[in-house]
């Protein structure tokens, strides 16, 4: 029974998914699947707390249910929240089937939140194909839009050939050490010492995690597929399925002690400094806010995979609050494009002249997205600064100079790109024909989604203390 | 509590600016101008009332006013804001440079109103949470969060050049240059707290117990690095000439309101920044890096005074005349005594009376003549009525001519070098040549020669004429009697002057010149 409660949450999202299908067989109702679907993932995210009152605890050999898994259900649960929201918006002039777009959702919700609770690798694999399965096809969702299909298949293909380099990895670990399970593999990982077949593992291993971060050299997917995919299924990507399994490799690094491997640690090293740097460099001359998007957040993964590195002192911690500042701040940002595009009719308005001078025609929807771009870059007086300081601060204390350089480095240049949104934002239009949300956008329910976002980024970046006891609280489970 | 007020005031009033812009153009300046008016009453309040003969004989600081709360107790952050003589001269200049800069604006800024005055606020309020917050986060905090609005000044009602595009890069060079060398500091200030962490095994951020670390637990060689993380953020924002490259681009295309502030109070966040951290946290390290401190600031007098000789855009002008005088400031700075100390406040007042003035006689001839370029004037002096005259007296402060503040706070400065630092003073002197030279410049190419036509321009109305003279008149009794000022200033920089000379221990090679 208690077994039972510490996954309900994960029950429940299935449930809502097998109920959502039935009632797509039953009567087409877009409103109807949509409110189901959100009354569902509300439900779950309550029952994370029932989960925590179980916390900790191992469900069978596969799952665990502990902070850091509570931590990123809670997460994955309200990026999806915020994606079903915003796709309602965004998908109601759309024509054919709306309605599978929530099936998808839902399931791709439940693979993410398997994927955090796994302790077993046979439970990685099969949560992480549960997570990416529905995605593809939420990313060609507009499959008439050509980008929407190329975004689709090349993520299928892309992930398809990631999947089996995990596979391949996890294949030579079993072989060495005969053991499945985080915390045996750790243990003979452990004895085993620097063995080449098992560093060749989690070697393609990391590989095969790397590319669903989109960590450089595994990036060259990202800008595509977000510039090309759908809005809310690009938010949804960026937000929910990389928190997901940004927190199953912290637990693989954790339970797995392989970075004290002084090649495996500097080549990590190596990989955050190159990815921080190539993200944010590579942003700079974007004219897609959506492509933009892709190269910060491939930048951001890189300062996050600092803290995995470094994986001692304030890390956990540090990974924690940078998630949730992250995660909000993409959904900000998403949102307000998505907000912008919708409904939906042709290719989304993500170019940037789409932006220009909006701040003169929707203040509020243009102060959200200043307020995520600052963020983003984080500026003080928003989430994204508590974040950058944590990231400096565990690189500061473990004197990881270099690392810290990089970030410092990163940001300087990451400001650029991220101002030049901002002033394109403000500057006065001339005459040229636009896309525009539209009127009644704040008092719609992805209108409110956007505008509590930003409410959220500030108040935590001013009031951060409720955000780091949480952490802290959950980090300590 | 009344600290608490000076910083939300300037807050809560832009936003009453932005949201009064919906009843129509004027109800936004005069918030503005009615908060920037409380601002400074309050501020002189304070002062009438305060005690600020204080001295403590350990260099301790003595705050006259602090207030604390509990921020991030995570680190031991904590909102803790303290007032002394220092940051109480430095708060009286920003809301009198805020009051001028509302004035100044408002015939120039004629589209969305609200929002400029939105950013001008929030800046003002910025500025005054530099110079209030001791905590150290809190001042990054604030540090960095001054930027934004000034950043949107600067992008949005700033003058484009001739490239068009040029104001949005001058703003985006400005935050960029300034934002990483921030980053920088960040990371000194984190090396000091985890420094803290490692000694005593708690987190904080507080001056005090920062300061008792940087003092007692470092290394010299990790003081030196920090110190120069803390030094490369601070000669970002004064400029120090390495670092200086986006101040003449910034103060070019940014508008008179910006210019006011940029010159006036962000420059002194600077100067204020080493008188209250980098100092008194790393006084080793500090006298170590003096004699490269007074070659960058050699380096800055000549430069930015030749630089301004051979400008034809008035404001580019002034601006590196600001990079001039700031050189004096950090010699003043760094050598450490009591007197070139006080004299460096002395000329940070003068300096940002001096430099608002004469960039609002910039904006001014802007305003009338539609262009900047001194070749495009000339012969000024009998075509506008009452501008010419006021210009003279700013040009002359600038100058540093005796009975203006600027020469009081140059004298004091390079007199107080003298005793340490005798060269350093003589070729700094050397200064004062190029600056009556390019002082004599503006004069010469706006104001006299052959004039281009003959049609008068339109003379000072009230607003403006009140605006000069009142700036004018401070200029003067600072000159003539700034004995006010010196007093208030006294205890805390006697403080700091304590501090720099306990730490010169004879085991300290004295490295001179």
């Amino acid at each position: 029974m208690t077994s039972l409660l510490a996954l309900s949450p994960l029950i429940l999202v299935c449930a809502t998914a097998i109920v959502v299908m039935l009632t797509i067989a039953w009567r087409r109702c877009y409103d109807l699947t949509a409110t189901l679907t959100v009354i569902g993932l509300n439900l779950a995210l309550a029952a994370q707390l029932l989960a925590w009152w179980q916390a900790p605890l191992d469900v069978t050999s596969l799952m665990t249910v502990d902070g850091l898994s509570i931590f990123g259900g809670v997460l994955i649960l309200v990026a999806t929240l915020a994606c079903a929201t915003l796709g309602h918006a965004y998908l109601e002039g759309a024509r054919g089937p709306r309605e599978e777009y929530y099936l998808l959702l839902l399931c791709a919700a439940a693979g993410g939140i398997a994927l955090v609770s796994s302790r077993h690798l046979a439970s990685l694999f099969f949560s992480l194909e549960l997570l990416s399965m529905p995605l593809y096809g939420m990313l060609a969702y507009t499959y008439r839009e050509r980008g929407a299909l190329e975004a689709g298949i090349k993520y299928m293909v892309l992930s398809a050939a990631a999947s089996a380099f995990l596979l391949f990895g996890m294949a030579l670990l079993y072989a060495r050490t005969g053991h499945l399970d985080f915390a045996g593999l750790g243990g003979a990982l452990a004895s085993a010492g620097g063995d080449g077949w098992l560093l060749a593992g989690i070697g393609m291993m990391l590989i095969g995690l790397g590319f669903k971060l989109s960590i450089v050299p595994f990036h060259l997917w990202t800008p595509d597929v977000y510039e090309g995919s759908p809005a809310p299924a690009a938010t949804f990507l960026a937000s929910a399925s990389k928190v997901a399994v940004l927190i199953v490799l912290l637990r693989l690094l954790q339970s797995a002690p392989v970075t004290q491997d002084a090649w495996f640690h500097s080549l990590l090293a190596v990989l955050a400094f190159v990815t921080m740097l190539a993200g944010n460099l590579l942003a700079l001359m974007q004219q897609d806010l959506k492509r933009l998007l892709g190269y910060s957040s491939i930048a951001h993964f890189g300062y996050l995979l600092v803290a995995l590195v470094i994986n001692e002192g304030l890390a956990v911690e540090t990974a924690g609050i940078y998630l949730v500042t992250y995660v909000l701040t993409t959904l900000g940002a998403f949102g307000v494009v998505t907000l912008l595009s919708s409904p939906y009719g042709g290719a989304d308005a993500s170019r940037l002249h789409h932006y220009r001078g909006l701040f003169w025609r929707r203040p509020y929807l243009t102060a959200v997205l200043t307020v995520m771009m600052l963020s983003l870059a984080g500026i003080p007086l928003t989430a994204g600064f508590i974040g950058k300081f944590y990231i400096v601060a565990v690189g500061v204390e473990a004197s990881r100079w270099w690392l810290v350089g990089g970030v410092v480095a990163g940001s300087a240049i990451g400001l650029f790109y991220y101002l030049r949104v901002m002033v394109t934002l403000f500057l006065p239009e001339p005459g040229m024909q636009r896309r525009d949300a539209t009127t009644d956008w704040a008092q719609r329910a992805g209108g409110v989604v956007v505008l509590a976002l930003a409410a959220l980024v500030v108040l935590l970046g001013v009031y951060p203390a409720p955000m780091i006891d949480w952490i802290r609280l959950m980090a300590a489970t | 509590m009344i600290l608490v007020c000076l910083i939300l005031i300037p807050f809560i009033g832009g936003l009453l600016c932005w949201q009064a812009e919906r009843f129509g153009e004027q109800p936004p300046r005069w918030i503005a101008l009615g908060t920037m008016l409380l601002e400074l009453a309050l501020v002189l309040g304070v002062w009438w009332h305060g005690d600020y003969g204080l001295n403590s004989a350990q260099g301790a600081s003595d705050w006259v006013l602090e207030w604390r709360a509990a921020w991030i107790p995570r680190f031991g952050i904590e909102v803790h804001l303290a007032l002394d003589g220092l940051s109480l001269i430095m708060i009286a200049l920003t809301g009198l440079l805020g009051v001028l800069a509302v004035v100044c604006s408002w015939h120039e800024i004629s589209r969305r109103i609200g929002f400029f005055h939105l950013n001008l606020l929030w800046i003002l309020g910025g500025v005054v949470g530099v110079f209030l917050a001791i905590d150290l986060f809190l001042f990054f905090f604030f540090w960095e969060m001054m930027l934004v609005p000034m950043y949107f000044l600067i992008a949005l009602w700033g003058h484009s050049g001739s490239t068009g595009n040029t104001r949005i890069q001058a703003a985006t060079k400005f935050f960029i240059y300034t934002q990483a060398s921030g980053l920088l500091m960040l990371v000194a200030i984190l090396g000091l707290v985890f420094a803290h962490h490692a000694a005593t095994g708690e987190y904080s951020f507080s001056y005090e117990a920062l300061r008792h670390t940087a003092q007692n637990e470092l290394s010299p060689q990790m003081a030196w690095w920090l110190m120069l993380g803390f030094f490369i953020a601070f000669a970002v924002k004064m400029p120090v000439v390495p670092l200086h490259g986006w101040l003449p681009d910034a103060h070019a295309q940014a508008p008179t309101a910006g210019s006011v502030d940029l010159a006036g109070i962000l420059l002194k966040t600077a100067a204020y920044g080493m008188l209250r951290f980098a100092l008194p946290l790393f006084p080793e390290a500090s006298q170590a890096f003096a004699p490269v401190a007074m070659g960058l600031g050699i380096l800055g007098i000549f430069y930015g005074a030749i630089l301004a000789c051979g400008q034809h855009d008035l404001k580019r002008l002034v601006a590196y005349s600001s990079i001039s005088h700031m050189g004096f400031v950090l010699i003043g700075i760094y050598s450490g005594t009591e007197l070139a100390l006080q004299g460096v406040v002395v000329l940070m007042v003068a300096h940002a009376f001096s430099a608002s003035g004469l960039f609002i006689i910039s904006g001014q001839l802007y305003e009338r003549l539609h262009t900047r370029d001194m070749r495009l004037m000339g012969g000024l002096w009998g075509r506008i009525k009452g501008l010419p005259g006021i210009a003279l007296c700013f040009v002359a402060a600038s100058m540093g001519i005796p009975g203006t503040a600027n020469f009081v706070g140059e004298f004091l400065v390079l007199f107080g070098t003298f005793d340490t630092w005798p060269w350093v003073v003589v070729v700094a002197s050397g200064g004062f040549v190029l600056a009556a030279i390019y002082s004599l410049f503006i004069m010469q190419r706006v104001y006299f020669g052959p004039a281009k036509e003959d049609t008068p321009l339109g003379g000072l109305d009230g607003r403006e004429i009140v605006m000069m003279l009142g700036l004018l008149a401070l200029v003067l009794w600072v000159g003539l009697y700034p004995g006010p000022l010196l007093d208030t200033s006294e205890a805390a920089m006697q403080n700091v002057e304590h501090i720099m000379t306990l730490e010169e221990t004879p085991a300290m090679p004295e490295e001179t010149p």
